[in-house]
């Protein structure tokens, strides 16, 4: 286990590295980001060049990527266009975006594991055929028309939510978005679990802790739903970089100020700074989430380990 | 305070259930001057220095905290002194400012000739990164403290620029510019208390002007709220409490709010809304022209744009564009065609004609056609119209140019469009002179003068002369008008310019851009000035 741990670690290196400078690339071949900075009109040459030697912009790529791995290890993420520090506007995202996450895997994990044990145990039945329906049905819309609609209904036709989300983003107004969120996922887990469960319940020791007649709530919660969670586990921890990546879509549409909203702007403004270091933070919260799964997946299932 | 719109939805409900009495909800109630509003607002993109800011949403903010020497007329877009008492010239290159007694910064300094001078001089300076510092270009000594590209900066004040008294300084111009004092409206060109330059930093967070309103708090990326100033010393005191701008990351989500009742002001309706938003709220919806014109430039460096005929081809595919139809079926009526290379928002005096351009800006596709092929046709057969496909929903529109285009020619292939990924990646393209067809123009004036629709666009290696068009003739109109000192004559010569410019079609005018903006009831006596910003002093809150 514990050789097995090190190796995970050490893989993460060149992972990292990789991606960080995959996206410097990709921001930097978008072009100049400076002219870019002074509206319909053309910088004036002396101040673009003075503001390109400020942001670093006028060293060649290779030089930029390694003073930008260099201050990230000192916590500097450098500072974005509109003279605010990135590490500042980090600050003020992440906390939003991990509170909606919270909520998105918290739909996931309540509402999508109940309804697949649900379906799971009544297969064939007229609730597991509806929430199959269902569930397609989720999959098959796309994010930004479930939450249009909701908005619209929720919001403006019944009065029942505030269609958008205030600056401090508390977390009884991210419910909606959290749910549109998680939607997607949501339907996965169901379908997961109900296989997953379904898989299960003949198994032998299912037959036997029937057998021995334990409570059917005991059977179903501690044998059958323990065993069938490995998958559904992997799937959730995988999940939470997707989500605080993917949160684009649902933030621009609940006019939510979190990770998603600050990296639409750096894109659209070319903010190298602000792309690059939200990106960094990203990439570090996938291989974290990807390595607590993989060293949870070891330990639920000792069957599989790294040869 | 947000929740307001609903407490007062329940208590109307409830008074009408008991005795069936109206409301004060939009109408009648009489305005509340300590009321606040809330508007949708845009993230800055730069910090807010008044140099230092270039779009809309910054200046926003700047037209609510400053007052300058002069002040455009929300309404007719006219220069009219403000803090200034009077400019004086007698050559149109020396100008004595007199500044009135009694401004103050809303931190009580009092606004004095020194809060013009030292703001003008940072705004100047290369090494405060400033990006509108070309504005301070025509005052002598620019060429000291903003050196060009490579030069040393050799002075840190511009040499044109004396402080003779508290309340009077003088500029000296390094070359005749008559309409000179009207350009000072501009946001740049306010004052800046002691405060901006002994801590900046702080300044920056909080910004501290001497306008209507001052800055109560800011949360960079979400919100400013701004609240009105009980001491103000000027002439337009706010109307209202103050305003909560917010900021919005789509303004479709703005609209919603609105819709909701979550929201009073919002200026800048989705296109997508453009069909409902008469249904949606009737009369709270404003659409009137603003001082931008879109145009489509010509890379007149390429040699297939400078040929002898290359006049009539671009005459030609001007003639192919049919403005009426695009700017009704893709713009539901929210720009206008263009028949001139100025604005509407200038007025008939200011310079604005209507129909200058004459029948090479209507759609006569068999003229188009003829005059194209006279021209010698189009270079290499086809035309490209390059544009940035990331704001502003372009595509749309060189479509339906490109259409209309092909249409008129009968060839299908005739005009293609080619998208630029980014707007910084299109700026670089063009900086870069590697246009090889029309490309996307947009121009938003800086001050409602004909003289900023033509000089920065088409004078030789102006700033904004992404075209490079460069004509003697036009360039020598251009100097007459600037040296001369009475307004209408200078306007006349700029005019006569401007018909240099058509004649060589230097570049094709497509339409004006209007504003456009929607609220909620509570709001009333909401406008748009000529930079289609609102005018939030004046509105009022019920």
């Amino acid at each position: 286990m514990g050789r097995y741990v090190v190796r995970r670690l050490l893989q993460m290196i060149p992972v990292f590295v990789g991606a960080t400078l995959l996206i410097f690339l990709m921001v930097n071949v978008m072009g100049d980001p400076v002219a870019g900075l002074c509206g319909e009109r053309q910088c004036d040459p002396a101040t673009a060049a003075r503001l390109k030697k400020e942001f670093g912009l006028d060293k060649p790529v290779w030089q930029q990527y390694l003073t930008y791995m260099g201050n990230v290890f000192t916590g500097d993420f450098g500072t974005a266009f509109n003279g605010q520090e990135v590490t500042e506007l980090m600050s003020t995202a992440f906390p939003v975006t991990i509170r909606l996450t919270l909520i998105a895997i918290a739909f996931e994990v309540v509402v999508g594991i109940t309804l697949g044990v649900v379906t799971g145990l009544r297969r064939g039945r007229p609730v597991d055929t509806g929430v199959l329906l269902v569930t397609l049905v989720v999959i098959s819309v796309p994010t930004f028309v479930t939450g249009l609609l909701l908005q619209l209904l929720l919001g403006v036709k019944w009065g029942w939510i505030r269609p958008s989300v205030s600056s401090e983003a508390p977390f009884d107004e991210l419910i909606l978005p959290g749910l549109v969120l998680a939607s997607v996922s949501l339907a996965y887990v169901t379908r997961l679990t109900r296989t997953s469960i379904a898989e299960n319940r003949r198994s032998d020791y299912v037959r036997t802790a029937v057998a021995k007649g334990l409570p059917r709530h005991r059977v179903v919660v501690r044998h059958l739903l323990r065993n069938s969670l490995i998958p559904v586990v992997t799937f959730i921890g995988a999940d939470i970089g997707f989500l605080m990546g993917g949160a684009i879509v649902t933030e621009r549409i609940f006019n939510i100020h979190g990770v998603g909203y600050q990296l639409y702007q750096g894109i659209l403004r070319q903010n190298t700074q602000t792309v690059v270091g939200f990106v960094t933070v990203l990439v570090l919260v996938f291989l974290v989430a990807n390595l607590v799964v993989d060293l949870l997946y070891a330990v639920l299932d000792p069957r599989i380990r790294y040869a | 305070m947000r929740r307001a719109p609903h407490a007062r939805r329940a208590a109307c409900a409830v008074a009408v259930a008991l005795a069936a009495t109206a409301c004060g909800g939009g109408d009648g109630g009489g305005s509340d001057t300590g009321a606040v509003l809330s508007a949708s607002w845009g993230d800055p993109q730069n910090p807010l220095e008044p140099a230092n800011t270039n779009e809309v949403q910054g200046g926003k903010v700047l037209d609510m905290i400053f007052r300058g020497l002069k002040r455009y007329d929300p309404r007719t877009g006219e220069a009219k002194d403000m803090v200034a008492e009077r400019i004086e010239t007698s050559d149109s290159q020396n100008f004595r400012v007199t500044i009135k007694d009694g401004w103050t910064f809303s931190n009580g300094e009092k606004v004095t000739a020194r809060s013009f001078v030292d703001a003008w001089n940072y705004g100047a300076s290369l090494k405060n990164n400033q990006r509108n510092s070309y504005f301070f270009g025509y005052i002598e000594g620019y060429d000291k403290v903003h050196p060009e590209e490579g030069g040393t900066q050799t002075a840190d004040t511009l040499s044109g620029l004396k402080v003779v008294d508290d309340r009077t300084f003088t500029v000296r111009l390094t070359q005749k510019f008559s309409t000179f004092p009207d350009t000072l409206g501009y946001n740049a060109f306010a004052p800046l208390p002691r405060a901006f330059f002994d801590d900046h930093d702080a300044w920056v967070k909080k910004p501290v002007g001497n306008g209507p309103y001052v800055v109560d708090s800011y949360t960079r990326g979400s919100q400013m709220a701004l609240r009105t100033r009980e001491d103000y010393p000027g002439p337009d005191k706010a109307q209202n409490g103050g305003v909560d701008l917010k900021v919005y990351t789509d303004n479709n989500t703005a609209y919603t709010d609105l819709m909701a009742g979550n929201l009073d002001l919002a200026d800048d309706i989705p296109a997508a809304q453009l069909k409902n938003v008469r249904n949606d709220l009737g009369d709270r919806y404003l659409n009137t022209p603003a001082g931008i014109i879109q145009t489509l430039a010509f890379p007149h460096y390429d040699r297939n744009w400078s040929t002898a005929g290359a006049e009539k081809v671009r005459k030609g595919l001007s003639m192919a564009i049919d403005r009426e139809q695009i700017t009704d079926t893709i713009f539901q009526r929210t720009r206008t065609p263009a028949t001139d290379w100025t604005s509407p928002v200038l007025g008939e005096d200011g310079g604005f004609q209507e129909g200058l351009c004459g029948e090479a800006c209507e759609y006569r596709p068999d003229e188009a056609k003829r005059l194209i092929e006279e021209g010698g046709g189009l270079p290499g057969g086809k035309v490209t119209i390059t544009f940035n496909a990331d704001t502003g929903s372009h595509r749309e529109w060189v479509n339906a140019v490109c259409n209309s285009i092909n249409n008129a020619l009968d060839n299908e292939r005739a005009c293609t469009a080619n998208p630029v990924g980014t707007f910084a990646d299109f700026r670089n393209q063009i900086t870069d002179r590697k246009m090889s067809g029309p490309f996307r123009a947009g121009w938003q004036m800086d001050y409602p003068l004909i003289q900023n629709f033509l000089q920065p666009l088409y004078y030789t290696d102006a700033s904004s002369n992404d075209g490079k068009w460069s004509n003697e003739e036009f360039d020598d109109l251009v100097d007459r008008a600037n040296r001369e000192t009475d307004d209408a004559r200078a306007v006349d010569l700029f005019q006569q310019a401007e018909e240099v410019v058509r004649d060589h079609m230097a570049a094709i005018p497509l339409w004006y851009q209007n504003g456009s903006a929607g609220w909620s009831e509570r709001l009333s006596d909401v406008r748009l000035n000529p930079f289609s910003v609102p005018v939030y002093d004046q509105i009022k809150v019920s």
